[in-house]
């Protein structure tokens, strides 16, 4: 440790002594090194700070008991095959969500963003089912379509628990994603709706051609926000005894009273969210940047 | 399509009225406008100019009266209001052009998606219309990358593109830059002179002067006077309209 802060005060000397030497350098060369000067003490303390703590875990008594629970590999290597190939089945399910939630999500916006006294059937639909859908909780419509349709065993109705399970989750995300397209479009100013009715176009060619392309770049941060949220929140349907991730690493658990396999499970999910974490910051940024720069 | 015959004004205003909520803004306005004319509308802020223009335009449902366009009623129930926005242009005081696509994609939306000609025949139109405004080389440009003069005169263009019979004008130069005013005017002008029936609603006195027909003159939602513009700028019979031009006079606008 003290050498560690000894190192951060030589560096801040060799830098000061760097600065002053060539007087013609300008702003930009001091810039540069009060950025290497910054990266050099980011990366001690960081040393400092994660070193320290799994330091202070690592010679904890109890260590040893958490580590067999939690971080065993022989548990790891023996519960991993199962969770891995469950896993499939949930990037299989997130995969066909994300395919059909933006469409009804679409369509259940456009119909209550429709004006006119004509459209009030649509209006009132599509309310209905935003208010129903965002007020059951995700768990609850899980349970009462996975295993309650199935159950009904009605001709020309698929009975596969799976098949309910995703529309259960398709079900509820489509009522939130519409209510994020629906703030998009209520964030088009009016007068690009006066502006697309004048030159002769529908109501709906207003909506299609004018609102619907500044409505959804309004919104595509939200909308991506929902895509991290939607990959975990399909690990739900274990509930319903399918057999993906989180229901195999269950079922090694109960088996071996070896919590190791969730862990494993926590990975696979954590190496498909953080990337899209990254990915939304990152195009978020991109996005502002291209916007006060005033490029559409 | 009906045909007008001599007596029949391109639009008249019978007896409109308009509110939004509590707030009564037309009271009445009768208005006729004939082809060929250009009739400038002056008034305060808060008379009702701009409501009037997009009540013609069907933009804005009115309460009571009747709008007719070459003799039609068309505030009547069942009427087609796209068909007749597609007959009638409009521009508006802060451009609204659409930001997401360029000048030339503004331009010839309407004419693609609401008329369904083809995109190389719309474009060689929209092209040729900004061309004429003097924005040739901006084409393929997006609106946030063009001054204020640029975006109203792609505007007008807009307004222009599938040949309207009318043009309404919703103060077109109230938000743009002094010296960027009279690119703008001038481009209005040469349509006056061109024989384009025309409604503006305006601040700029001098332009109402020399390019109007008829200059009207509206108080508290009612036309209170009406003439060339000779009579109603050089000598107005109405004390408001007096003590308004008295006020445009003292701001240094006339």
């Amino acid at each position: 440790m003290d050498s560690g802060s000894d190192r951060v005060g030589a560096r801040e000397e060799e830098a000061g002594a760097d600065s002053v030497a060539p007087p013609r350098a300008g702003p930009s060369m001091f810039f540069r090194q009060e950025g290497a000067k910054a990266a050099s003490i980011a990366v001690v303390s960081s040393i400092v700070v994660f070193g320290g703590a799994i330091a202070l875990v690592a010679s904890s008594p109890n260590w040893p008991k958490v580590r067999d629970q939690f971080f065993n590999p022989e548990n790891f290597r023996e519960s991993a095959p199962k969770i891995i190939e469950g896993f499939w089945l949930n990037l299989e399910l997130f995969f066909y969500a994300m395919l059909i939630i933006p469409v009804v999500a679409l369509l259940v916006a456009i119909m209550r963003s429709l004006r006119g006294p004509a459209f009030f059937p649509l209006r009132f639909l599509a309310r209905l089912y935003t208010d129903v859908f965002r007020g059951i909780p995700l768990i609850l419509l899980i349970l009462l379509l996975g295993f309650g349709v199935p159950a009904l065993d009605l001709p020309g109705i698929p009975n596969s628990v799976t098949f309910w399970g995703l529309a259960a989750l398709t079900i509820s995300y489509s009522a939130y994603t519409a209510e994020i397209y629906r703030s998009g479009i209520d964030a088009v100013p009016e007068s690009q709706r006066s502006s697309a009715l004048a030159i002769g176009l529908t109501q709906w060619q207003s909506m299609r051609y004018a609102i619907l392309p500044q409505a959804v770049r309004n919104v595509v941060p939200a909308l991506m926000n929902t895509v991290v949220s939607l990959q975990k929140d399909v690990a739900l349907i274990s509930i319903l005894g399918i057999r993906e991730a989180v229901r195999n690493a269950q079922i090694y658990t109960a088996g071996t009273y070896n919590y190791t396999s969730y862990v494993v499970a926590t990975l696979l999910f954590l190496a498909i969210s953080i990337p899209l974490t990254r990915f939304v910051d990152w195009y978020t940024a991109r996005d502002r940047a291209q916007r006060s720069q005033g490029q559409m | 399509m009906i045909m007008s015959n001599e007596n029949t004004p391109k639009l008249a205003l019978e007896n409109v009225h308009q509110s939004y909520g509590e707030n009564q803004v037309l009271k009445g306005i009768d208005l006729e406008v004939n082809e060929h004319e250009v009739v400038c509308m002056i008034g305060s802020s808060g008379c009702g100019k701009s409501t009037l223009l997009r009540c013609v335009d069907l933009l804005t449902p009115i309460d009571s009266g009747v709008i007719r366009f070459d003799g039609v009623d068309v505030t009547a129930k069942g009427t087609d209001a796209s068909a007749v926005r597609r007959r009638i242009g409009i521009v508006f005081q802060s451009f609204n052009l659409f930001p997401h696509m360029t000048l030339l994609d503004n331009v010839t939306l309407g004419s693609r998606k609401a008329l369904g000609i083809p995109r190389a025949e719309a474009e060689e139109q929209g092209t040729e219309l900004l061309d004429q405004f003097g924005l040739g080389d901006q084409i393929d440009t997006y609106p946030n990358r063009v001054s204020g003069g640029q975006k109203q005169r792609a505007a007008i263009a807009r307004a222009l593109m599938g040949n309207p019979e009318i043009l309404l004008l919703d103060e077109v130069t109230s938000a743009l830059d002094p010296e960027l005013v009279g690119d703008v005017l001038a481009v209005i002008r040469d349509l006056a002179d061109r024989g384009l029936t025309m409604v503006l609603a305006t601040h700029e006195m001098g332009f109402a002067r020399d390019a109007a027909n008829r200059v009207c003159f509206l108080h508290e939602g009612t036309v209170l006077e009406e003439g060339t513009p000779e009579e109603l700028l050089g000598s107005p019979q109405e004390l408001r309209t007096q003590r308004f031009l008295a006020r445009v006079k003292q701001a240094g606008r006339l």
